[in-house]
């Protein structure tokens, strides 16, 4: 069986697709994935109901996001994204220069500066849109050069990954400049470097643990990392979300205790109980069910994108695809992962669920890149012919 | 294969792998939490539950203490104990000037709290206030402050207050029982608590009530044999004689002579349970003296010295002991009576209390008939009252006795009694020679108290005869102050030197003036005894210090128990039917407050 071939089967893909032209294809939406992020913003809202006790105005604010993300879904869909190959370097410049106004001109919340207030236009953080950016730029970037990439294009790539992770290290905002970083590396990965050159990446990585620990980490990450490893240590202090988080888990059982029903989450136990600890509510309301279906959601999307990834017939969309996908399953993974204690407690919200609206409307721009990809790749493939 | 297809293999096989790897990431997510929730979740799902979810006690109210009229005599009420929660106070400063505010309305000083609070600032739970009426809590709860709330308990409150403390007791701020019948009768007035679960934030405070796993099962209610106007009225009667007097400490007794209920016990001094501030300068006051303590009864053990006299057979009514020159030297010491009396009869050895003359009715009959009488009163035994201290008094058979050692038992030395035993002893004289046990709870009117028969019926009868010319004006007794115009009393006097224990002699500046009798002699209802213990100045024997109280207490118990006069004139009888419409009413006495 070949390996796309398999990809097909594991994402359900219809065979048909290619064949005749439907309703879908001509709104340029990919029924697959459209179906798998519906039913997940839907559960989403449900659980953020809870988390957040019905309140009106936390529901009504996510509930105008997630129509404009859709909305924005939508519009990035009609546009061929290969257009945007020409436009990479200019969008890259933009966004590293709303980076570096941030720094200077960015307002401050829990000490940190990431928001930017430009006129005429709702607060936003320029970090939200490198997320996207910074893909793209990669992948325009090894489109044009050779595959795999030599030194010198993975040196510049690397240049280029760079400048914005320490833009954003310095807001400081240590999780997003490595979730960017983690995109671009992504990028780097499928564009085809060798499997030597990532281990020895990560071997150096490895044994730059402890420095990075000494000069690197403030105090406070350096807590988060020991109350991860021990979170019993400081049971009332900086283990007590991670505490609360597994015992609400732990109380749901296989189906939960019902929806509404989550006493351990919702009676102030669980600090960030709506945003960054939501699976801690749905896993004590839903149980291990609940959890499997959400988990299967996100897996369904994920293999959606690698097939999109998979199928289209250029390197540049290929590349984008791919890398659009991955940095989902990262937030996904450390999300679920910090909130279940497998890894350190980084301020990532869970992807469609959390409350929040910037991460929305990103998330769902990158879902019409990849329905456009699929989309215009295939008209593309067909004229061709 | 052209190179760009091969190059999109090798890429696809990339994207295959980096699938495969998502997935088992997201595998180990999953196994994670199978792990929490399903494989290792039971101590997890008990964690979260004892999270959220206690066990609350709910109070259960004690059982009412209530006199033999239903009156109450300790009743709990609810009250509320204000908590906060340290923490979040400190988490809302902006609150604290309206909270320093509420808590002046309560008589908290905000300063001093304030400090606490900053002593306790990492615990969650501290009183503010506890056990205060629900109206006070609610000047502060109405604020709705953050981390305040109230819990709801009981209060003990004794609305007799000091009148009646030293038979009720007291329960400490918990409600347990600490003295009195409040300790005797625990089991019976403690009430088993409920409980429920409830469910609490991280701050303690209840959000709702699950379940209620256990109704509070309240305590039982007890009646008392006390009738508290008659208690009031001895405790008054009581109090202003040993004020007067400037006495150290004195008690009062009443008893029903038909059931052998005790209708009034008190004692001096004494102190209010509803305010135990400084309890501990009163420890003196907390004994109940006419129970739990001993002391020689002196001259009112005669009765008992000439009834063993008359069933000895050796003397009877008519019989002249002579008494002259008014002193006895038996062994080595003189036994003197204030003046010489002459020949005497039983009678007039009452009367005047002869120390010579009982001396000499012992002398002749020896020890044995006198500890016999003695013990068949009760000397000696335990009252079987239940009461907790309660005293069982001293008589001692020793193998030898000297002529000097049957003497004193014959005027009232050598032995010890409490007030309670002399009164249930002069209870056989008036049930005409059948001895009953007392009881501090109500007796149901309908049972007949079984008595024993101790003295046969003509003996009480001619001994209770003459201790009404003890009292009777004009015969020149030493009882004639305990005299009452409406209803003939029958009663003797005592005046016992008082034996300092850490002397180990007897201190014959102080003495205990007692008085023991019952009325009226046609058809006894009540026995009282007093006894005042060292009365200052002139007056200091029974006749003088305790004769007047017991005349007061006992007609006052006559009336108030609307006992008809058996003193003969007809304006008599009248007066006394008006009396009893006018019986005085408890209505105005409080037991003080805090």
């Amino acid at each position: 069986m070949s390996s796309s071939a398999f990809i097909k089967q594991l994402s359900g893909d219809f065979n048909n697709l290619e064949k005749r032209q439907s309703i879908w294809e001509k709104l340029n939406l990919d029924l697959p994935l459209l179906f798998a992020v519906v039913v997940l913003t839907g559960f989403g809202l449900m659980v953020l109901y809870s988390a957040t006790d019905g309140n009106q105005a936390d529901m009504r604010r996510q509930g105008i996001f997630i129509a404009l993300a859709f909305i924005v879904m939508f519009l990035v869909a009609q546009v061929d994204v290969r257009v945007m190959r020409r436009w990479a370097p200019l969008m890259y410049l933009g966004s590293l220069s709303l980076l570096v106004a941030v720094l200077f001109f960015g307002t401050t919340a829990n000490g940190a500066q990431r928001w930017l207030d430009l006129p005429g236009l709702p607060r936003f953080q320029p970090s939200e849109i490198m997320k996207l950016v910074l893909p793209l730029t990669l992948a325009a970037y090894f489109s044009t050069r050779p595959i795999p990439p030599r030194f010198k294009h993975i040196f510049w790539s690397l240049v280029l990954m760079g400048l914005p992770a320490v833009l954003i290290s310095m807001q400081p905002d240590l999780g997003t400049a490595l979730l960017i970083a983690v995109s671009g590396v992504f990028v780097l990965l499928l564009a085809g470097i060798s499997w030597k050159l990532v281990g020895s990446a990560i071997g150096v990585g490895v044994l730059s643990i402890p420095a990075m620990w000494i000069f690197y980490l403030k105090e406070y990450q350096q807590q988060r990392i020991l109350t991860f490893l021990n979170p019993e240590k400081d049971p009332l202090g900086t283990g007590w979300n991670i505490i609360q988080s597994k015992t609400a888990i732990g109380s749901g059982g296989f189906y939960g205790k019902g929806w509404l029903n989550g006493v351990q989450s919702r009676l102030d136990f669980l600090p960030e109980g709506q945003t960054d600890f939501i699976v801690a509510i749905l896993a004590e309301e839903f149980g291990l069910a609940g959890v499997l279906l959400l988990l299967t959601l996100y897996l369904a999307i994920i293999g959606r994108g690698l097939y999109i990834a998979a199928v289209s017939n250029d390197m540049f969309t290929r590349l984008l695809a791919g890398s659009i996908t991955l940095t989902f399953f990262v937030y996904v993974f450390v999300n679920i992962g910090m909130v279940s204690g497998i890894l350190p407690v980084v301020g990532v919200p869970l992807p469609l669920v959390s409350l929040g609206g910037t991460s929305i409307v990103t998330l769902m721009l990158g879902f019409g890149i990849l329905m456009s990809i699929h989309s215009h790749g295939k008209t593309a493939f067909r004229y061709a012919n | 294969m052209s190179a760009r297809q091969i190059e999109k293999k090798q890429s696809n096989w990339r994207l295959y792998f980096v699938f495969i790897v998502m997935f088992s990431l997201l595998s180990v997510i999953a196994w994670k939490v199978m792990d929490l929730q399903v494989l290792n979740n039971e101590i997890l799902q008990v964690q979260g539950d004892a999270r959220t979810v206690r066990n609350d006690q709910i109070a259960a109210h004690r059982g009412n203490i209530l006199d033999r009229n239903g009156q109450p005599l300790a009743i709990s009420t609810p009250v509320q104990s204000l908590v906060l929660n340290p923490k979040e106070i400190i988490q809302h400063p902006e609150q604290w000037d309206q909270l320093a505010q509420a808590l002046l309305t309560i008589d908290v000083n905000p300063d001093v709290l304030r400090n606490r609070i900053q002593e306790n600032s990492s615990r969650e739970f501290m009183f503010i206030k506890r056990r205060i009426p629900p109206a006070e809590a609610e000047r502060v709860l109405r604020h709705g402050f953050n981390g305040i709330w109230a819990e709801e308990e009981y209060k003990r409150f004794y609305p007799l207050g000091e009148v009646a403390v030293h038979v009720v007791g007291m329960a400490n701020s918990d409600e347990v029982g600490q003295e009195g019948i409040e300790l005797a009768y625990d089991d019976w007035l403690e009430g088993t608590p409920g409980s429920k679960q409830v469910l609490k934030d991280r701050n303690g405070a209840i959000i709702s009530e699950v379940r209620i796993n256990q109704v509070a099962e309240p305590g039982n209610d007890l009646f008392l044999s006390i009738d508290s106007e008659i208690q009031f009225l001895a405790y008054k009667a009581l109090k202003e004689e040993v004020t007067r007097r400037y006495a150290q400490a004195g008690t009062a007794v009443v008893l029903n002579v038909e059931t052998g209920e005790i209708l009034a016990m008190v004692s001096q001094p004494s102190f209010n349970p509803n305010n135990r501030s400084n309890l501990s300068l009163q420890l003196d006051g907390l004994k109940n003296r006419a129970i739990a303590e001993s002391l020689e009864p002196g001259s009112t053990v005669k009765t008992f010295t000439v009834t063993a006299a008359l069933e000895s057979g050796l003397f009877n009514s008519e019989s002249i002991i002579d008494t002259n020159p008014g002193y006895i030297r038996i062994d080595r010491s003189t036994i003197r009576d204030p003046v010489n009396y002459g020949e005497s009869t039983l009678q007039r050895i009452l009367s005047k209390s002869s120390q010579v003359g009982a001396s000499k009715l012992a002398l002749a009959m020896g020890q044995d008939p006198m500890l016999d009488i003695l013990k068949r009163v009760g000397f000696g035994q335990s009252l079987g009252t239940g009461f907790p201290g309660e005293s069982p008094g001293l008589l001692v058979d020793h193998s030898r006795w000297s002529d000097s050692e049957i003497a004193t038992l014959a005027y009232g030395y050598g032995f010890q009694v409490s007030p309670l035993q002399l009164a249930q002893a002069y209870m056989i004289y008036a049930n005409s020679g059948i001895y009953k046990p007392v009881s501090l709870l109500k007796v149901d009117e309908t049972d007949e108290v079984p008595g024993v028969r101790v003295i046969s019926a003509e003996i009480a009868a001619s001994v209770t005869q003459m201790l009404e010319a003890v009292v009777t004006p004009g015969g020149g007794g030493t009882g004639t102050r305990a005299y009452i115009p409406t209803h003939r009393v029958a009663g003797k006097t005592g005046t016992a030197w008082y034996y300092d224990v850490q002397r180990g002699a007897y201190d014959d500046e102080n003495y205990i003036s007692l008085f023991a009798g019952f009325a009226p002699v046609s058809n006894p209802k009540i026995v009282t005894v007093v006894t005042i213990h060292e009365p200052q100045g002139e007056e200091y024997g029974g006749g003088q210090v305790a004769a007047p109280v017991f005349a007061n207490i006992t007609a006052g118990a006559l009336r108030i128990l609307n006992v008809p006069p058996d003193i003969i004139p007809k304006e008599a009888e009248e007066l006394s039917l008006k009396n009893s419409v006018l019986r005085p009413s408890l209505a105005g006495i409080s037991g003080g407050d805090q």
